[in-house]
């Protein structure tokens, strides 16, 4: 070995090979290539490995937000400016660029501030003619902004917080002042001119501007006032209308009242913690309707509307707060109903604000605590001690993210909100809601809003549902059809035909969905419509001539019988298959006429079946035909994989063949079926462009199959371009990808898991 | 009889029946298109119908292509509000193109078969085919210049009048394309000069150059806007030359109730006449309309002229989408079969991947509007194009995340087929040139890879084929119903990957289903359908077709 080494060393200059430092270095250069070529392959793997596991992590990080709660943050501290001992504070604002807030005193001093500071920006009296005082004070629904002060004569002023917003350098300015949509002067509610001790008032946003304001008068009446006002085309000036009732009486003293925008319910809570509906539908003959004991052994301390004034939050004396509304029954009565209650406060709740463009709410408490609650959800997403004293008002940004309160001491904390998707959690998801107008709690989805005072219904359990209903009829048409063509192809067909099947077959796999979608839409279904007697006859009709000529075929002489060899009997149904179908569909209309009146579409809708032209059989089929080849290649391998040494065993005892396909085959390949059904269904889960063109998209919730449905995927489809990014709906979209890439994921996994087993299980037998 | 079930002889052939019913199935559905989209392009007889009222005994005439007919119960015909005479169980009704839709309002009646006379197809009917309106079916009377008339038909002038009418109609195409030229080509290049001058201001607004720097380079924009928009004035002034020219003549129709109609030589694409022509004039016709079809822009909310942007913009996605998928699916697959460890962990990464195949494609549209779009999208946009915001560049759906999704969606397959033919190289190969020397990554991409090249190509082109059907994911990351220009062309830099692009699917599911005019859309949809069809089936042989070649190629030097 040595001696080879120093010959060749000493033969350097004959021998062809390079220098020894040509190679070394050669071989360096080899070696460094193979090192990049191992870390950039290595990388490369890493780096796809990565991506694509970040399509996990991407989509669970945008859905992350909405299982997060809420959290407040003090910023800063003073001590409210415009309020004396002798004025109290009688209403907290705060305005929309959160810039300012805004105090009422209760005798008609406002004065804007600044929101962090505390520094007076402007400061305006509402006027009161000479001799009168303000007696007391109710603000409309926080959106509208409209509040009202009670005159010691039965009259009412109405005024509104309004601001003017400029641009100088670029940067904004908000200037305010108050405005006067009623006007300056009083309005005279009461004709018997007694001061008011309590007033609720309202405005309604449909049409011309319309007041409304409800007053108990210190001789204990109520008196309602309508308050509508015109403007003159041609002068501007503006001319007001009032309509004034008395109504009737109740057995309490009330403590708090609210009026809805409809100016058709009145609400009042009295001393006994009482709940009394008054009905002003018509309000010269006003109605008591109801009363129920809205906090047994327990006060009303707080109660105020949700943002749209159908829903109405009360707070008790004990902390506990629950959600009202007005319920229909059968005979088209309304009554107050419990709806749903919050988590509680500890001590006596003292005041109610509501967000202004979702269902939430914030409460403060007589301990100081603070509660961020929502109704839609149920949730309680904060309740956090934010003082030691007792919290005597709040109020919320109308944006929702930042609240004012105040405490004993008459100073102000100005908090930043973290609270974006309050109205998701797993009741709201996948429970049965109660919505505010609804009968009853139920499974809608309907996301997008006509205004800020809609209700999203956000129910993922139509869609879950539409989604199940559209695999489940695709794969009640596949199923069959996949595994028996599976079994036919991989044991009893001949080589030769297999070899241009299985191809054809699997061909369709790659045909775009969209196209079935169009068909399914466009051709299919109308067809359907049109030839429904057609549809079923062919579904009963088919399997029993297919039996008819397997025995017509037995029946024959054998010198006809032995033309055609065994395991060609798929092709000699063909004619059989065409010629059934064109008569099914040339009978179709004289059926419809000897059985069913003429129209079957209209016999099932006597019958009491809602068909829609797009339904769950126009799916079934559409989409079981893009699941077919799905579950025949695979069933097909898995047949076609049995050892033969099991079959040629079993046929050797004597058994049929199809006693051994029964009996041997399918026992040994049922783990390749069962995967194909998996990858199959998966399939059919997230199938998006055929239920999208084929179904109504409709979210309703049955399992009718002349009805349609929508489908998680479909709806993403639909839904996800326009909404806003970062939106809980949009989070919500995310979550039903998540949802429909967990679930085929795992449904993949155990059909990919279930095959490795299989095809081991192959080998060692 | 007994026994005979007992055989399950029976069942056998109930099960032959399920394969039966399948290939019926495929070959009905591919007929269908088949039949269908071809026929969108004959050019079918006018008939002309007299149809007596059942009710009024009124008579009226109708002028038109029979589309299909179909026979209906009585109850439903009387359902939907018709008179049925009594007796008649079952009605056959026509489906009528009528065109005219200016004059007549629909352009498709249905007409039941009762009253009707039998079918004419009277000579020289003009079928014109529009820019708007559809199509227009009438007897042609005179030609027009200003209103004045130049030329009318007589019996004996008729050749020449037709003639007459034909050059007029190349002349007006010609006018209209070079209208099309300037407004699309130079308007529209004067158009991105102006946007480039608006952003390198914004972007000295944005870098606050200010001062004499700025005075100067102030002064060399205005210059520059300047001199644009004297071009564009040029321009703007021969437009406005070509328009007067073309809408000065007008051919005079006569529809079949007798009213008369002028139609702008400007407006028409085409006349022909179909009652009068040869069966070999009417085949020349119809590849004539096949290749306008795939070589014309979408007129009319993309229900009438071509699909020319649809096939080259998912050509072109497909093409980007290779780009990115092919290396990355290649050597990832390597690393599984060659580097990586064979463990557990590699087990369960490659069931992963694989299984990544069957999640729902829309979730990767998802995915790609999420986090390409608006997060990678809307940095770039604040990194690169910040003198643009706020009208986003990347960060909005387009060309190149279109791609990067489906490139991710098609991954999975890329990968499976490169292992599948990495697995398929005997490792008596892979020793022997390690034996002889060879280091790990020379026997790799010397001996390994060129031998797995048929599985690579397989994958790629099964993952083009998905691409080329996918939809619901473009949907969501950059395909539009229409857009505005083509993602590749003489523009610098030429490849605008920011583009919003149209797609052949995507044109099916807008036309279909988004169409105002759906019968019309009809065959165009079939049309557009059988072309993606063709399109992904001549993919998925040629993929079988390479593959095979490959194998045999590979074969020799393997054994």
């Amino acid at each position: 070995m040595t001696e080879s080494v120093a010959s060749a060393r000493g033969k350097a200059n004959d021998s062809k090979l390079p220098s020894a430092e040509l190679r070394a270095k050669r071989r360096r250069v080899r070696t460094l290539k193979d090192k990049i070529s191992r870390i950039g392959i290595t990388s490369a793997g890493y780096g796809v490995v990565f991506s694509l596991a970040l399509i996990f992590i991407y989509l669970f990080y945008e859905v992350l937000p909405i299982l997060k709660g809420a959290s407040i943050e003090p910023q800063a501290t003073f001590s409210l400016p415009g309020v004396t001992e002798q004025d109290p504070l009688a209403h907290l604002i705060m305005e929309r660029y959160q810039e300012l807030g805004v105090s009422f005193s209760a005798q008609g001093q406002v004065t804007f501030f600044n929101s962090k500071t505390g520094a007076v920006s402007k400061q305006e009296q509402v006027p009161v003619a000479e001799g009168l005082s303000t007696t007391t004070f109710a603000a409309g629904e926080a959106i509208g902004g409209l509040t009202a002060y009670g005159l010691s004569n039965g009259a009412v002023v109405f005024t509104k917080p309004h601001y003017e917003l400029s641009f100088p350098n670029d940067q904004r300015e908000i200037t305010p002042r108050l405005s006067f949509p009623y006007g300056e002067a009083p309005i005279q509610v009461d004709p018997q001119g007694q001061p008011f001790t309590m007033l609720t008032i309202q405005e309604s946003t449909r049409g011309r501007p319309q007041a409304f304001a409800v007053g108990l008068t210190v001789d204990q009446r109520l008196v309602a006032a309508r308050i509508a006002t015109r403007e003159n085309l041609f002068t501007g000036a503006i001319t007001t209308q009032v309509t004034r009732a008395e109504l009737p009486e109740i057995p309490n003293t009330p403590t708090k009242m609210l009026v809805d925008k409809s100016f058709r319910n009145l609400f009042i809570a009295d001393e006994a913690g009482n709940l009394h509906y008054l009905d002003l539908t018509d309000l010269n003959q006003a109605r008591w309707v109801q009363s129920v004991d809205a906090s047994p052994n327990d006060a009303i301390t707080a109660m105020d509307f949700l943002v749209g004034s159908v829903s109405i939050i009360v707070g008790t004396e004990k902390g506990e707060l629950s959600q009202w509304f007005l319920v229909r029954d059968e005979d088209n009565n309304y009554a107050l109903e419990r709806i749903r209650d919050f988590q509680p406060h500890n001590a006596a709740i003292r005041k109610i604000a509501p967000e202004y463009t979702r269902k939430g709410f914030v409460a403060v408490d007589d301990k100081g605590q603070v509660g961020l609650h929502y109704g839609t959800s149920s949730r309680t997403l904060l309740i956090e001690d934010a003082e030691q004293g007792p919290l005597h008002n709040v109020a919320m940004s109308p944006v929702d993210k930042a609240i004012f309160t105040l405490n004993n001491q008459q100073q102000v904390t100005y908090y930043s909100v973290w609270n974006e998707h309050p109205q998701l959690s797993l009741k709201a998801l996948w429970s049965r809601v109660w919505y505010e107008g609804r009968s009853e709690p139920e499974y809608i989805w309907q996301s997008s809003s006509a205004n800020d005072e809609f209700e999203s219904k956000f129910s993922l359990m139509p869609l879950t549902v539409g989604t199940l209903k559209a695999a489940f009829f695709a794969m009640l048409f596949a199923m069959p059809l996949g595994i028996m063509a599976a079994i036919y192809t991989a044991y009893f067909m001949t080589p030769k035909l297999r070899g241009v099947v299985k191809p054809t077959i699997e061909i369709m796999e790659a045909l775009p969905t969209v196209i079935l979608g169009f068909l399914a839409g466009l051709w299919l279904a109308p067809f359907m419509e049109s030839n429904l007697p057609a549809v079923f006859s062919l579904l009963l009709g088919l399997p029993l001539m297919m039996l008819l000529m397997a025995f017509a075929w037995k029946s024959m002489p054998s010198n006809v019988r032995n033309r055609v060899p065994a395991g060609w009997e798929a092709v000699l149904l063909i004619p059989i298959v065409v010629v059934f179908g064109y008569i099914a569909v040339v009978a179709s209309p004289y059926i419809e006429v000897a059985f069913f009146d003429g129209s079957m579409r209209q016999w099932l809708t006597d019958n009491g079946i809602t068909y829609d032209q797009r339904n769950a059989l126009v799916v079934g089929v559409a989409m079981g035909f893009a699941v077919i080849p799905t579950i025949y290649s695979i069933a097909e391998d898995a047949v076609f994989n049995v050892p033969k040494h099991l079959t040629q065993g079993s046929l050797a005892l004597g058994a049929t063949p199809w006693q051994t396909m029964m009996g041997v085959v399918l026992p040994t390949a049922s783990p390749g079926i069962f995967s194909a059904l998996m990858i199959g269904f998966g399939r059919a889960v997230g199938e998006t462009m055929i239920v999208l063109m084929a179904t109504g998209n409709s979210p309703i919730v049955n399992f009718n199959i002349f009805e349609g449905m929508r489908t998680l995927s479909a709806n993403i489809a639909v839904e996800l371009p326009e909404t806003a990014v970062g939106s809980s709906h949009f989070r919500i979209l995310f979550l039903a990808a998540l949802v429909l890439f967990t679930f085929t994921f795992i449904l993949n996994t155990i059909a990919e898991v279930v095959r490795q087993r299989l095809r081991k299980r192959y080998s060692s037998l | 009889m007994k026994n005979w079930f007992k055989s399950g002889a029976p069942w056998i052939w109930l099960t032959g029946g399920a394969v039966t019913l399948s290939v019926v199935m495929v070959a009905g559905l591919l007929g269908l298109i088949a039949v269908r989209g071809f026929s969108h392009f004959w050019p079918s007889d006018v008939a002309k119908i007299e149809i007596t009222d059942p009710v009024s005994q009124e008579r009226s005439v109708l002028l038109g292509e029979i589309v299909r007919s179909e026979g209906i119960t009585a109850v439903t015909a009387r359902e939907a509000g018709n008179t049925v005479p009594e007796g008649q169980e079952i009605v056959t009704r026509y489906l009528i193109k009528q065109g005219n839709r200016d004059q007549l309002g629909t352009d498709f009646v249905w007409r039941f078969e009762f009253g009707m006379s039998d079918f004419e197809y009277p000579a020289g009917v003009y079928v014109i085919e529009r820019r708007e309106w559809g199509n227009f079916y009438g007897f042609p009377k005179a030609i027009q210049i200003d209103g004045q008339t130049t030329t009318e038909l007589t019996s004996g002038s008729s050749e020449q009048f037709h003639q007459q009418v034909q050059a007029a109609v190349a002349e007006a195409v010609a006018t209209h394309h070079s209208i099309r030229k300037i407004e699309r080509g130079d308007i529209g290049a004067l158009n991105t000069q102006l946007e480039r001058l608006r952003l390198q201001e914004r972007q000295l607004d944005l870098d606050g150059v200010a001062g004499s720097e700025r005075a100067t380079i102030q002064a060399d924009i205005d210059s520059q806007r300047a001199a644009i928009e004297a071009d564009y004035l040029v321009l703007r002034n021969e437009l406005d030359a070509l328009y007067a020219d073309m809408r000065r003549n007008t051919l005079v129709m006569e529809m079949v109730d007798g009213r008369e109609a002028s139609i702008r030589f400007a407006d028409v694409v085409s006349i022909i006449m179909p009652n009068d022509m040869s069966a070999l004039q009417k085949w020349g016709e119809y590849f004539h309309r096949v290749w306008g079809f795939l070589t014309d822009e979408p007129r009319e909310a993309n229900t009438e002229g071509g699909i020319f942007p649809a096939i080259f913009g998912t050509i072109t996605m497909v093409f980007v989408m290779s780009i990115m998928v092919t290396p990355f699916g290649v050597l990832a697959a390597i690393y599984l079969r060659e580097y990586a460890k064979q463990g557990t962990v590699t087990k369960i990464v490659r069931i992963s991947v694989y299984n990544l195949a069957g999640v729902p494609s829309i979730v990767y549209g998802v995915f790609g509007l999420g986090f390409f779009i608006y997060f990678l999208g809307g940095n770039i946009d604040r990194i690169f194009y910040e003198a643009a915001l706020p009208s986003p560049t990347f960060g909005t759906p387009g060309l190149f995340w279109a791609s990067l999704t489906l490139a991710l969606l098609t991954l999975p397959v890329v990968i499976v087929s490169t292992e599948e033919g990495l697995a398929r190289i005997p490792s008596t190969i892979r020793q022997g040139s390690l034996a002889l020397g060879a280091t790990k990554s020379e026997t790799l991409w010397r001996v390994v890879v060129p031998l797995a090249t048929p599985g690579m190509m397989t994958g790629l082109i099964l993952a083009i084929a998905r691409a080329a059907g996918e939809v619901a994911p473009l949907m969501l990351v950059g395909v539009v119903k229409l857009a505005p220009t083509l993602p590749i062309d003489g523009e610098f830099p030429f490849i605008h990957l920011e583009r919003k692009i149209m797609h052949l699917g995507f044109h099916i599911f807008d036309v279909g289903f988004q169409s105002p005019n759906v019968e019309a859309a009809r065959p165009l949809v079939y049309a557009t359908a059988l072309t993606l069809v063709a399109l992904i089936v001549i993919l998925n042989l040629t993929a079988i077709a390479i593959r095979n070649h490959l194998r045999e190629k590979y074969r020799s030097d393997s054994d």
